[in-house]
């Protein structure tokens, strides 16, 4: 098989707060094939955003630390880069897009400014030549009117216009790999759909890898290759999409499926949800973070973590962090 | 308003009616001797009624006018036109006074459980203060245990009563924000995205416990949201809004299984299933562009900018809401109601009692 263009082993990164140490992400190990849509899926506080930020060397410093493990892109260790190797590859091999478009735009700056930046920087393209792709990205994520959009601000834009606007940043200088957090979450479900269609298909053309962070499992489903689930800092299983779907081998998989209602549910039936509180990762319990709300839980799970293992059954690519035979 | 209204009905099943509501607020200068500039139609013309122990869902995107709609509904926001008809009483000129005691009888649950609960309250008088507004308790023991069986109603320890909000999860604040509104009694809860805040392995608790709640107590809920899917599974029926129009009403089951107006199909097919398989399957209904400004609504029918199926007369001609038959109806050009009416009334005709709506000249 060849080496895949995102390899994360053992990614640690913890915050200092007045709490004490809180380890968003505690140990999270995945992989990301080239041209590859993989979703991370979790609730608030389960760590799907601080991955993506340690991915981008992104982390607040204080409070907070990458502390350990691996971010091997394309065979080169992300954590051993210095500041100005990393700056090279921002925005040039990765690109992130962010959940709220409006404080990711600078405000004072022309959006064509903000799109060629960029490819002048990474490029070495002349600001004319820049300007002029700037243009040529804002008519392909299907802005009418590109030329005069390039001079326009961010806050003459709508919410959905500054996400396109996004979108043409992050593809300027055809990265191998976006990593898009949340994209949609702040937009009407309408625009939602316009803006993820307009994502994958310009990721698939460009043959970019995506990693697509929601909590929304029905855009997952639309959407994603291979899927990612966490919670509370860990990864708790992951699986093709199909794979996942068909078959949650994780309690907190089987909940977060049974608990959500779907357009095609049955309305006879009452939502299962999971019981209990999200967890407080300043006071996480020894085991399983999932155990005090998990139905299966025995002592075995309060009191030692389980590690991610491979699913027996036809799919080698599934994996579950679980003591119990579900 | 001097609308020609319907007389009301003597005591119903209805708990309430809101006809030909508009909401219009004023934009302009700031000075504050000018005059406004321009109106924003926030809620323009809407009717529906909500009968006992009856959900009835509001969706719609952002600025559709959903929460002025459920606002106004209470008069916690003056209506600019139209009437506001609460247990069999015409409510909507009714001062404040007047209202105090019909409070009682109608409540809301907000969607920010953090915003809408005061830090410095102990939960205890969170959940007792509308009691002791409204004097209904006589000792500090009742009240004690009045608001023990409200919070053991919606799932909480009745030890809890002693903590402050911010010791809560967001959806424990949520039952907070339940109990209170529960303390009173009231046939009315209007819902304004009460799961939308929440984390999703959470927002099944809170659903389950409105559900429960209004089977046990008969509860009457507007639920405004504008997730379908949960809309789904707490409604009777539903109303779907756009800048600040019904654009169909219908049951449940109808509505979702065959939504009649462009706009209601597009939301529906912009919802992803979470199943690949279905998913994948299922055939989008492509939607241009956003929303436009309530300030400047387009033309005729306020869709067809953004509709696949607009025809010339969607430009000009503002179409109204029309029954199809079977308590649902329906404002576009395009849609022919069922062939079981002996004469097929074409979609501009004006027709009778629920379907009675949605006319601002």
């Amino acid at each position: 098989m060849a080496e895949p263009l995102l390899r994360i082993r053992g990614l640690t990164t913890r915050f200092r707060t007045d709490r004490g140490h809180v380890t968003a992400v505690d140990g999270v190990s995945f992989d990301v094939d080239a041209g590859e849509t993989v979703a991370i899926v979790g609730e608030s506080g389960s760590g799907k955003s601080v991955t993506a930020m340690s991915i981008m060397r992104l982390i607040p410093s204080p409070p907070g630390r990458i502390e350990k493990g691996e971010i091997l892109f394309d065979g080169q260790d992300l954590l051993k880069l210095t500041d100005a190797q990393m700056r090279a590859v921002r925005g040039n091999r990765i690109a992130m897009i962010f959940q709220e478009p409006m404080s990711s735009l600078n405000p004072a700056l022309t959006v064509g400014y903000q799109i060629a930046e960029p490819v002048n920087l990474h490029r070495r393209t002349p600001w004319k030549q820049a300007l002029e792709r700037a243009v040529d990205l804002i008519g392909r994520v299907r802005m009418p009117d590109a030329l005069s959009r390039r001079d326009a601000y961010p806050h003459q834009f709508s919410g959905g216009m500054r996400q396109r606007a996004m979108i043409a940043m992050a593809m300027a200088c055809e990265p191998q790999l976006i990593i898009a957090d949340e994209p949609t979450t702040a937009l009407d479900v309408t625009v939602q759909a316009q803006i993820l269609d307009l994502l994958k298909e310009l990721a698939t053309k460009a043959n970019s890898a995506l990693v697509l962070i929601t909590h929304d499992l029905g855009v997952v489903a639309r959407y994603a290759d291979r899927v990612v689930v966490m919670y509370a800092g860990r990864v708790v299983e992951t699986a093709p999409a199909m794979a996942l779907y068909k078959n949650p081998k994780h309690p907190y998989t089987q909940g977060l499926m049974a608990s959500v209602p779907r357009l095609d549910s049955d309305t006879t039936q009452r939502l299962i949800p999971i019981d209990g509180q999200p967890p407080d990762l300043a006071a996480l319990p020894t085991g399983c973070a999932f155990a005090p709300r998990c139905r299966l839980a025995h002592d075995r799970c309060r009191a030692e973590r389980p590690e991610l293992t491979v699913v027996q059954g036809p799919e080698p690519r599934h994996q579950k962090a679980c003591f119990a035979d579900v | 308003m001097s609308d020609a209204l319907a007389p009301l009905p003597a005591i119903t099943d209805e708990v309430l009616r809101v006809e030909n509501l508009s909401v219009h607020f004023p934009v302009g200068p700031s000075w504050p001797f000018g005059k406004p500039r321009a109106t924003v139609k926030a809620v323009d013309g809407v009717s529906f009624s909500l009968k006992r122990g009856e959900t009835l869902g509001l969706v719609g995107e952002s600025g559709c006018g959903k929460s002025t709609t459920g606002l106004a509904a209470l008069r916690m926001l003056q209506p600019t036109g139209g009437r506001i008809v609460f247990e069999g009483q015409d409510i909507t000129g009714f001062d404040k006074a007047r209202m105090r005691p019909l409070r009682r009888g109608m409540q809301m649950v907000y969607q920010d459980p953090y915003g809408s609960l005061n830090p410095r309250m102990r939960v205890r008088d969170l959940v007792g203060e509308p009691l002791a507004v409204h004097k209904l308790v006589s000792s500090q023991a009742e009240y004690d245990e009045r608001v023990a069986g409200l919070l053991a109603t919606v799932g909480l320890l009745p030890s809890m009563a002693d903590r402050y909000p911010h010791e809560f999860s967001g959806g424990q604040r949520q039952r907070i924000g339940i109990a209170r509104a529960l303390a009173l009694e009231p046939s009315l809860i209007i819902c304004d995205e009460p799961v939308s805040a929440l984390d999703v392995s959470i927002q099944a608790q809170v659903v389950n416990v409105l559900v429960d709640l209004q089977q046990r107590l008969g509860l009457s809920y507007l639920f405004i949201a504008h997730d379908l899917a949960v809309v789904r599974h707490i409604s009777h029926r539903i109303a779907v809004m756009y800048l600040g129009r019904i654009v169909e009403i219908a049951s449940r089951d109808d509505l979702y299984a065959r939504p009649l107006h462009p706009y209601t199909q597009a939301l529906m097919s912009a919802v992803p299933v979470a199943d690949p398989e279905v998913e994948r399957a299922r055939p989008r209904i492509p939607v241009r562009g956003e929303v436009p400004s309530a300030l400047r609504p387009p033309s005729g029918c306020r869709f067809h900018p953004r509709c696949p199926m607009a025809t010339d007369v969607c430009k000009t001609v503002d179409p109204v809401l029309t029954s199809t038959g079977g308590g649902r109806a329906v404002a576009c050009h395009l849609v022919h109601p069922p062939v079981t009416s002996a004469v097929a009334p074409s979609p501009m005709q004006h027709s009778s009692n629920e379907s009675r709506v949605a006319r601002t000249a």
